[in-house]
């Protein structure tokens, strides 16, 4: 139950950082502080007490009762490849906006232009 | 006046000389044993695509560019696409449903169990992945390092 | 869990210094602490295959974020002013609360509820002649997860591409 709640109060550091920050570079930390908690949680929920890794192989004698979730590991290796990519996009378009504004600063974008 | 080094310092060159084949010949070994040990295509796929950035990154764009060009990652991406799709659509057409394992259901073999040759079309489609993700963030980060910051014009 | 708990207050306490930092390269050096923190909270929750992935997607991601603030001249923020912080947290707060209320009715950590993949552990090997059951789940029982996932990252390379061209093509 106590690791419940910390990987909730991670995510609520995460939430800060984007609800609260001004700079771009610092809201795009934030959105990774956010993934790397939510990742976290579904693992978490996956652990079974005293559990191996579900890797078969022939020399440990595994057996499939003491095997950990697989499924939620097939999920999340997924969402961490997805993540990578969601942050160079949004990289990218940092990158497009210092190009034309001249700054990473979220209040000075809201000038109109002409 | 001399020519300008590219890249970084001769400690760096040289260690990247020795490190950037075994850091490529280790993401193929985690891609081909997919099946078997922890790892597979996404993993292996990004280890490959960091070999090729050490490369850039200790001897400059040029070097890095003349083995590997924008254009050829661009065509390895959509060679990796089209084999999973291929992969794909044969499964259909050979049996009922999309994905479906027609080399294992057709000769099931209890004694290939742990061997590199075995379980059907899981390490087609880890190298067909590991095409794609490579060359893939590789095109990202060429695209990123080109950006050049042109002169802001103040009222356009 | 000791372990486990010991590593989440090393993230939580390298998340807030990442947060807080006025030097935005201070401020990456600490998430790539959190995030391999993270790789080594997976290995002792028996996840080898998550580990590998975290790790090298961690140092893909430091390099194009540090790429990124290289740009900038000067590499610190202003100050902000106080009255949305604390709106922030009476919000984040209440949130609290109320995930304190719905984590007490999950099952507790360390006994999941295995309803369906009874099956992908007991049968996966014989059916699908994979010994590392997660690649049989995402490449053979849910392999239509993997195309959609290949999708993704085929639109994002298009995606970078496609924001970063049009600068060259506006003389």
């Amino acid at each position: 139950m106590t690791e419940y709640f910390l990987c909730w109060i991670l995510f609520c550091v995460g939430l800060y950082c984007v609800l609260t920050k001004r700079n771009l570079i610092k809201i795009i930390i934030g959105l990774g502080i956010m993934e790397y908690a939510v990742n976290l949680f579904f693992i978490l929920l996956g652990y079974k007490k005293d559990g191996v890794f579900p890797i078969l192989s022939k020399t440990l004698e595994t057996k499939p009762e003491m095997m950990v979730d697989p499924l939620p590991q097939a999920l999340i290796l997924t969402s961490i490849v997805i993540g990578l990519a969601t942050t160079c996009l949004l990289v990218s378009l940092a990158m497009h906006i210092y190009e034309k504004y001249g700054t990473y600063d979220v209040r000075e974008l809201r000038k109109l232009k002409g | 006046m001399t020519k300008p080094e590219k890249g970084m310092t001769l400690i760096v060159k040289t260690i990247t000389r020795y490190t950037v084949g075994l850091i490529l010949l280790f993401g193929i070994y985690i891609v081909l044993h997919g099946h078997l040990t922890p790892g597979g295509g996404f993993a292996g796929g990004v280890i490959i695509a960091l070999s090729f950035i050490h490369l850039m990154l200790a001897f400059g764009k040029e070097t890095a560019l003349k083995k590997m060009s924008e254009k050829m990652s661009g065509v390895l991406e959509s060679l990796g696409a089209i084999m999973f799709g291929t992969i794909g659509v044969l499964g259909l057409i050979l049996g009922g449903y999309l994905f479906l394992n027609f080399i294992t259901k057709q000769n099931p073999n209890p004694s290939s169990f742990f061997k590199l040759f075995s379980s059907g079309i899981i390490p087609l489609c880890n190298i067909a992945i590991c095409l794609k993700v490579g060359a893939g963030l590789f095109g990202i980060f060429i695209a990123l390092v080109f950006f050049k910051l042109t002169e802001r014009k103040d009222n356009d | 869990m000791i372990q486990v708990q010991v590593l989440l207050i090393f993230m939580i306490i390298g998340a807030v210094i990442a947060v807080e930092l006025k030097d935005l390269l201070g401020a990456i050096v600490a998430v790539g602490a959190v995030g391999l923190g993270l790789a080594a909270a997976f290995l002792f929750l028996q996840a080898p295959d998550l580990s590998i992935v975290q790790i090298v997607v961690e140092i893909l991601a430091l390099i194009i974020l540090i790429r990124a603030v290289g740009l900038t001249e000067k590499s610190s923020v202003r100050k902000s002013n106080w009255v949305s912080p604390a709106l922030a947290l009476m919000f984040i707060a209440v949130l609290l609360v109320f995930a304190y209320k719905a984590l007490l009715d999950i099952p507790g950590f360390g006994s999941p509820i295995l309803k369906v993949s009874q099956r992908y552990l007991f049968q996966g090997l014989k059916e699908t002649g994979a010994a590392n059951l997660v690649s049989a789940i995402i490449l053979d029982y849910r392999a239509l997860d993997t195309l959609g996932e290949a999708t993704i990252l085929f639109t994002a390379v298009i995606g970078v591409l496609a924001v970063i061209r049009k600068i060259g093509r506006k003389k």
